[in-house]
C-alpha cells in the first residue's frame, strides 16, 4: 500500500462541483499528515483543464481518463476504471465529495474493490496511521466515528464540511493519461439527454437559506382570484405569495429558497426545496426560517448552520430553541421589510 | 415481470435518537418502514400493474423487522422474505446478503430501494447490490421507469437537473419522493399482511458463510449541545425589527 490520497474530481459537462475541491483540500490535509501525495482522479471528455486546476487546489498528481465513453457519467464506466486504477496504485484512501455521481460511484468502487464504504463524513482524523472520520448518522441526530478495517479506506465528504482551498496557479504537477476500461459496448447504459432544473443556487452548495414553512398560507387578508375557487388550492394560492417574498429575501442575500416538510406535503413548493431528515441536510452560514415551527425532522436538517434566524408567529415554536435571533411576529410583515433593510446595506 | 422491494425498518423520523450510557436509544418511539422505502414500494406496485407480475419484499433484519414487511405487504406487495443477517453488517456486508437473496429468488426483473435508510443514511446498499449481481444501477430515479421491449428509461435526479438515462434489465433503482406521494396501506391489505407467513432464511441458505464487516462504528455520541442564546428582536413597527435585525445579521459577517 502506497501513503497516497487519492481524490475524486466531480465534474458536470467539463465544469467542477465546488465540492470537489473541498475534497482535494481535505485529502492534502491527510496527505501532509500521513506523509504521502495526492492524487486527483479526472474523469470525462475534453477535462484536462480540470487537471490543472486541480494541481492548483493542492493535488501532486493527476490520473487523467480522457476518453468518449465518460463523456456523460456513467456509473458503470466510471466505476471499472476507477476500481482498476485503485487496484493498481494501492492509494491507502480515496475521497469523493458527496454529490450524487460521487456518493454512487464511492459505493460501486467500494463493491468492486470489496471494501467498506463511509459516506457522508464531517471530519477526517488520522489515529495510530489510519483514518478515522466522523459522520452524522440518524440525520444529525447523532455522530459516529467509524473506521474501515480493508484498503483503501473510501469517504465521502458532506459538502461545505471541509472548507475550500486556495487557489495558487504556481503550483505544478503531473498529468498521467489513463485509458477507460469498458468500450462503448460493454456499457449497459445510456444518456439520452438532460433536462435541466429551474436554476437558482442549489440548496446543499448554498451559503445563505431563506426556508418557509406551512407559515406561509397563513395571511387571511390575501384574496386569492376569483377562478380559484377551491379551498386547499386558495392555500396553496397564500402560501406561494409567501414563498415569492421569501424568494425575493433569498436573492437579496444571494441564497437559496427552502421549504419544511409541511409546507412541501401541502403543495406549496416542489419536493427539491425540502429541508430536513427526508430532504436535503444543509448547513449554510445563514438560515432564516419563516414561518417554520421546527419539528425535529427539520432541526435534523439545519441545525448545524452557523447563524439562525427564526421568524414566527408562535412565541412557543421550537425554532427558536435553534435560533440565534428570533422575531415573534408575522412573516408577511417582518420578511419583506428584511429584504428592504438587507438590500440598503448590501448596496443592492 | 418478477419484481423485490428492499426495505428496512428504522425508529420513526419523530424519535428522539440519543446515546445513553454508551447504547443508541430511541425510547419507546415506534419502528416503522424506512420513510424512502415506501416510495420503493410505490414504483415496484406501479411497475407490477403496468406490466403484470408481483412483487416480494425482501429485508435483512431480525424478528422486529416485521413492522416493515408487513408495511409493504399492506400496501400491496404479493409476499416477503426475511434474512436474518448479521447484527454487526455494514453496507459491504448487507449489499453481498442481498446480492445473493436476490439472485435465490431468482428471474427477478428488477429491484428497487429507497434512496437511504434514515438510520445509516449511507445511501451506498443499491448501487453496491448492482455491482455485486453485475446489473446497471439507476440511483436517485424521479420518475418511474418507462420499460418497452426490455429496454428502461427512466430520469434521474442530479444536482444540475434530471439525467435521462436508458439501459436493459434486469436493473436496480433507488427512488427518492420525486416520483410522488406513496399510496397508504388498504384495510384489505393490512389484514392480509397480518395473517401472511413470512419465510426466513439464514446466510446458509444463500449459500454464504460468516460475512465480515470492513466498516464499524467505535464510538457513536450525541452531537455536541451548541451554547445558544437566543436573543428575540423586538421593535415598534415591523421596519423597525427589520432594521435591528439586519445590523444584526450584518455583525455576524456571515454574508
Amino acid at each position: 500500500m502506497s501513503e497516497k490520497i487519492w481524490v475524486y474530481v466531480d465534474q458536470f459537462k467539463g465544469e467542477a462541483l465546488p465540492a470537489s475541491w473541498e475534497a482535494v483540500h481535505a485529502a492534502r490535509a491527510l496527505a501532509e499528515n500521513l506523509g504521502g501525495g495526492v492524487t486527483a482522479l479526472v474523469f470525462g471528455q475534453g477535462v484536462e483543464s480540470l487537471a490543472q486546476t486541480a494541481i492548483h487546489y493542492g493535488a501532486d498528481e493527476i490520473l487523467l481518463a480522457d476518453d468518449s465513453t465518460l463523456a456523460d457519467y456513467r456509473g458503470e464506466a466510471y466505476a471499472a476504471t476507477l476500481a482498476k486504477l485503485a487496484s493498481e496504485g494501492k492509494p491507502q484512501a480515496i475521497l469523493f465529495p458527496t454529490t450524487t455521481r460521487g456518493r454512487e460511484l464511492a459505493a460501486m468502487t467500494a463493491a468492486d474493490l470489496k471494501v467498506g464504504v463511509m459516506p457522508d463524513v464531517t471530519a477526517l482524523e488520522v489515529q495510530d496511521g489510519r483514518i478515522v472520520a466522523t459522520r452524522p448518522v440518524y440525520a444529525g441526530k447523532l455522530l459516529a466515528k467509524v473506521v474501515s478495517r480493508t484498503d483503501p479506506q473510501i469517504f465521502t465528504l458532506r459538502v461545505r464540511a471541509f472548507g475550500k482551498p486556495a487557489l495558487d496557479e504556481s503550483r505544478t504537477g503531473t498529468v498521467t493519461s489513463v485509458e477507460a476500461v469498458l468500450s462503448e459496448e460493454e456499457i449497459p447504459t445510456r444518456v439520452v439527454n438532460y433536462l435541466q432544473s429551474e436554476g437558482g443556487v442549489s440548496l446543499t452548495d448554498a451559503s445563505v437559506i431563506v426556508s418557509g414553512g406551512r407559515g406561509t398560507s397563513n395571511n387571511p387578508s390575501l384574496t386569492p382570484p376569483p377562478d380559484i375557487t377551491d379551498e386547499k388550492e386558495q392555500e396553496i394560492w397564500r402560501a406561494q405569495q409567501g414563498f415569492k417574498l421569501i424568494g425575493e429575501l433569498a436573492d437579496t442575500l444571494g441564497g437559496a429558497v427552502g421549504a419544511s416538510r409541511a409546507a412541501v406535503d401541502a403543495g406549496y413548493i416542489p419536493y427539491s426545496h425540502q429541508v430536513g431528515q427526508t430532504g436535503k441536510v444543509v448547513s449554510p452560514d445563514l438560515y432564516i426560517a419563516c414561518g417554520i415551527s421546527g419539528a425535529i425532522q427539520h432541526l435534523a436538517g439545519m441545525r448545524t448552520s452557523k447563524v439562525i434566524v427564526a421568524i414566527n408567529k408562535d412565541p412557543e415554536a421550537p425554532i427558536f430553541k435553534v435560533a440565534r435571533f428570533g422575531v415573534v411576529g408575522d412573516l408577511y410583515d417582518i420578511v419583506p421589510a428584511l429584504n428592504e433593510a438587507m438590500k440598503k446595506r448590501l448596496g443592492k | 415481470m418478477n419484481i423485490v422491494v428492499c426495505v428496512k425498518q428504522v425508529p420513526d423520523t419523530a424519535a428522539q435518537v440519543v446515546v445513553e450510557n454508551g447504547q443508541v436509544t430511541w425510547g419507546d418511539a415506534p419502528l416503522v418502514i424506512n420513510p424512502w422505502d415506501e416510495f420503493a414500494v410505490e414504483a415496484a406496485l406501479q411497475l407490477a400493474k403496468e406490466h403484470g407480475g408481483s412483487v416480494t419484499v425482501l429485508t435483512m433484519g431480525d424478528e422486529s423487522a416485521k413492522e416493515a414487511i408487513k408495511h409493504a405487504l399492506a400496501m400491496g406487495c404479493k409476499q416477503a422474505v426475511r434474512i436474518e443477517g448479521p447484527a454487526d453488517a455494514d453496507t459491504l456486508v448487507t449489499a453481498q446478503v442481498l446480492a445473493a437473496a436476490i439472485q435465490k429468488i431468482g428471474d427477478v426483473d428488477l429491484v428497487t430501494f429507497g434512496r437511504q435508510a434514515i438510520d445509516g443514511d449511507n445511501g451506498v446498499t443499491p448501487a453496491m447490490v448492482g455491482r455485486f449481481l453485475g446489473w446497471p444501477v439507476f440511483s436517485l430515479s424521479a420518475t418511474i421507469p418507462e420499460i418497452a421491449d426490455g429496454v428502461v428509461t427512466v430520469q434521474r435526479a442530479t444536482e444540475e437537473g434530471r439525467q435521462v438515462v436508458e439501459g436493459k434489465l434486469p436493473a436496480i433503482f433507488s427512488f427518492g419522493k420525486d416520483i410522488g406521494e406513496p399510496r397508504y396501506p388498504s384495510f384489505m391489505g393490512i389484514r392480509k399482511a397480518s395473517r401472511a407467513k413470512v419465510p426466513v432464511w439464514t446466510l446458509d441458505d444463500l449459500g454464504l458463510s460468516a460475512l465480515l464487516p470492513a466498516v464499524s462504528w467505535p464510538e457513536v455520541m450525541n452531537p455536541p449541545k451548541r451554547e445558544i442564546t437566543t436573543e428575540i428582536i423586538e421593535g415598534d413597527s415591523p421596519a423597525d425589527i427589520a432594521e435591528k435585525l439586519a445590523d444584526k445579521i450584518m455583525a455576524e459577517k456571515v454574508l
